[in-house]
């Protein structure tokens, strides 16, 4: 038996998790954590300075309020997000973010950050919420903060540890169990409060590219559905794990499009030269009111753009050539101030790629791409599950004291439905639009009310031992059973007695891509479809206990894989359960075609009892903030 | 595939206390292999491209051919990153250089100052979060109940 050295922490505060709302939960913690004589723990599973979805960088920061600029409002966004997610939004939740986002975002530039700004010294805006920025080393900055607020109270800092599942003292989660990918070490955490934000989900469904280029995924893929696995097993009641998000980004690269819709203002046009937003615009009399007021939900900007490709209209392309003449235009008659401007936006375009998405640059550079002089591709991505941006699936938290109803409050902002279990980012739901600056304003928002809860709740949840065992048990059989059974075939990835993670993985896309509405079915899917997926993951699960790794690299993605199974099964119950199509352009249900407003305009949230193995589908009750 | 590395240039950064590509992948896919002490990517499809391997060589070691299933070969885009700036150096398949270069960061590595420099209320029961209310640069929002 792989017998690894358990190491035991104890700790006050435990932050699961290293990117952008984790380092807020840190940052924050620190500060409160110093006057309060709380230990503070946090733990990635990669490098904290580059960990995580910002990874790469970002070109944009998306959630900017602007409430010095005096124009916008709270309610502004707030109507925004609920807007967006066609009437299914924590208002709240999003409030409570909206009201500390802009405080982020003046923190990020003091750490380091260049935001763009005009000859006025303004920042620039890529649209009403969003700002520009040069933001190649965003996370690095961002971590850097965190750590030094971290170096500077009793903390410590572990990397390379990948968190599996929590240890629970009854109602209240204990802690949690993980192990090292760099050494031989079983990690047992145990805390007062534990802290969960350890990304969303990718590689749940079939992407378009499969051979290199499964890689490629939009949302990075070292997002395996790691907070919804850890969340869903302690026992946290979950909400929106039906909203999958597509984004359509340029095709096969998916490098982003912001800018080139809202600050270049480019058209989106088919191969016969038609603009779907413009020729399809009856369709949105279908999905009233939400279709009718501007800006337009996403998901029903990708449905109009899908009905041409279903249609065989496709291609579908930016029209970057022509944005960028329009722009250049106005200087045509002054040759030298028009070279300038070209220069300019071409950089600003190159840089859009570079700074976040740099196998965009190198697709447009395979290709002899220059963007002013010929259009590109954009296309819908595969589905991902990320409540921080366009989709909604997370933790259902408590919102704060004073903006939620007694319905949303219980006790500590951010707290899910288990007592000391902390969520913000993609771990959190119905708060979507979060993006960068707002998870990580959440995650703020989290380390300080977890301090709170620390210092209120100070009796030391147990660690039992038996769940303990049993996770560890579980966790190192895929080493055991390789070690076992592989000499017992001449390939070591064909043998009956185990699985490898990759293939195990490949399975789980196909029964996604099929029957749960994944790119090959044209993202629609019905009742039928939706229990075949149940019952070919049955089978799935089962076989889960056969994954074999040869070395903790695989360990750690058979794990992977095992969060992604859950993840699919949560998300194939809720879109079950909730007998209507809302959000088409993200999934359709031809069995129920169209919004029922009358019995669902609510949350669709579930529960998992993993000792009775029992799930528990329940409605809640959209209550809309009086602002 | 996706990030490589070339084993002339690579020394297993055998003079430093941690192999660097190793160190910093959030994939887990760069990995030193210990008897040809050269370092390699492990897992070549699940590399998302996100070019930190190739940033933090300290011998330029690691590069990335763009992924073969749907990039036309020829192209190459390489990064020189510097304290405060990044230059790129972007190569078309039909030979054309472009050069772009951007800021990274306007503050010295390493002086990150957690609380920006604000003042801080520090009543735990509010809502106000270390650095505010300066740093919101606005009233702050409530709701009276």
């Amino acid at each position: 038996m792989a017998n690894w050295e358990t190491v035991e922490v104890k700790t006050d505060l435990l932050i699961l998790g290293g990117g952008m709302a984790a380092c807020g939960t840190a940052v924050e913690a620190a500060y409160w954590a110093k006057k309060n004589n709380i230990k503070i723990t946090m733990v990635d599973k990669a490098a904290i300075d580059r960990s995580g979805a910002v990874a790469m960088g970002l070109s944009a920061i998306n959630q900017y309020v602007d409430l010095t600029g005096g124009k916008n409002t709270i309610k502004d966004y707030v109507n925004y997000v609920k807007q967006d997610l066609m009437g299914i939004a924590r208002d709240d939740l999003v409030a409570s973010i909206a009201r500390h986002v802009d405080s982020s975002v003046h923190l990020f530039e003091k750490w380091g950050l260049p935001i763009w700004t005009d000859e006025n010294g303004k920042y620039v805006h890529e649209g009403r919420w969003q700002l520009m920025i040069n933001g190649e080393s965003y996370k690095v900055v961002v971590a850097e903060a965190a750590k030094n607020a971290l170096n500077a109270v009793d903390a410590q800092i572990f990397e390379r540890i990948f968190i599996v599942g929590p240890l629970m003292d009854g109602d209240r989660i204990a802690g949690a169990v993980g192990f090292s990918v760099r050494e031989e070490k079983f990690y047992v955490f145990n805390a007062k409060a534990t802290f969960a934000a350890m990304g969303g989900a990718v590689h749940v469904f079939k992407p378009r590219s499969a051979g290199e280029g499964l890689g490629r995924a939009w949302y990075p893929p070292w997002n395996s559905g790691s907070s919804l696995y850890f969340t869903l097993m302690a026992g946290a009641e979950q909400t929106c794990q039906e909203v999958r998000f597509i984004p359509v980004r340029f095709k096969d690269a998916y490098g982003p499009v912001g800018a080139w819709f809202l600050l270049f203002k480019s058209r989106a046009c088919n191969a016969f030269g038609g603009e779907y937003m413009v020729e399809r615009k009856a369709e949105l009399d279908n999905w009233a009111p939400y279709g009718k007021v501007k800006p337009i939900p996403a998901n029903l900007r990708n449905y109009l753009g899908m009905l041409d490709v279903m249609e065989g209209k496709g291609p579908i392309f930016m029209e970057t050539d022509e944005a960028i003449q329009k722009i250049a235009s106005q200087f045509k008659d002054d040759p030298k101030a028009f070279k300038k401007k070209m220069k300019e936006l071409e950089s600003e375009a190159w840089e859009d790629f570079l700074d976040m998405t740099i196998s965009q640059a190198i697709l447009w550079a395979g290709t002899n791409t220059q963007p002013e002089e010929k259009h590109s591709e954009i296309a819908a991505a595969e589905p991902y599950f990320i409540g921080s941006h366009s989709g909604a699936s997370g933790a259902w938290v408590s919102g704060p004291e004073d903006l939620a109803p007694p319905e949303y409050f219980w006790g500590y902002t951010n707290m899910a439905t288990v007592k000391g279990l902390f969520c913000a980012g993609d771990a959190s739901g119905a708060s979507s639009h979060k993006f960068s600056s707002g998870s990580h304003a959440e995650g703020r928002i989290a380390g300080k009310a977890m301090v709170k809860f620390a210092v209120e709740n100070t009796a030391m949840p147990k660690i039992d031992q038996e769940q303990v065992k049993m996770w560890k048990d579980q966790i190192f059989k895929p080493l055991d059973l390789f070690q076992a059974e592989v000499g017992k075939s001449s390939d070591p990835d064909i043998n009956p007695a185990f699985i490898r993670p990759k293939m195990f993985m490949f399975r789980l896309q196909k029964i996604m891509d099929e029957y749960a509405g994944g790119v090959g079915a044209n993202f629609m899917t019905n009742k039928a479809q939706l229990n075949r997926a149940l019952e070919l993951l049955t089978y799935l699960r089962e076989d889960s206990a056969n994954l074999a790794a040869e070395d903790s690299h695989e360990l750690m993605r058979c794990w992977e894989n095992i969060q992604r199974m859950w993840q699919a099964e949560t998300h194939v119950r809720t879109i079950l359960f909730r007998e209507e199509t809302r959000w088409p352009g993200y999934y359709m249900r031809p069995d129920f075609p169209r919004m029922n407003e009358k019995d669902w305009k609510c949350f669709a949230n579930c529960t998992y009892d993993m000792k009775a193995d029992k799930w528990e589908m329940i409605k809640r009750p959209i209550i809309e903030m009086k602002i | 595939m996706p990030s490589y590395v070339i084993p002339e240039k690579c020394d297993g950064c055998k003079a430093l206390d941690k192999t660097a590509c190793q160190h910093i992948c959030p994939n887990d896919l760069m990995v030193l292999d210990k008897a040809t002490e050269k370092a390699f990517n492990r897992e070549p499809e699940m590399c998302w491209e996100c070019y930190n391997c190739v940033k933090i060589c300290p011998v330029q070691a690691v590069d990335v051919r763009g992924y073969a299933d749907f990039v036309p070969m020829g192209a190459s885009v390489v990064p020189l990153r510097a304290s405060k700036d990044i230059m790129w150096t972007v190569k078309f398949r039909n030979g054309m250089v472009k050069r772009f270069k951007f800021p990274i960061r306007t503050t010295d590595e390493g002086t990150a100052v957690p609380e920006g420099g604000f003042p801080t209320a520090s009543d735990l029961n509010d809502h106000l979060l270390m650095s505010q209310p300066e740093s919101i640069r606005a009233d702050f929002f409530t709701i009276k109940k």
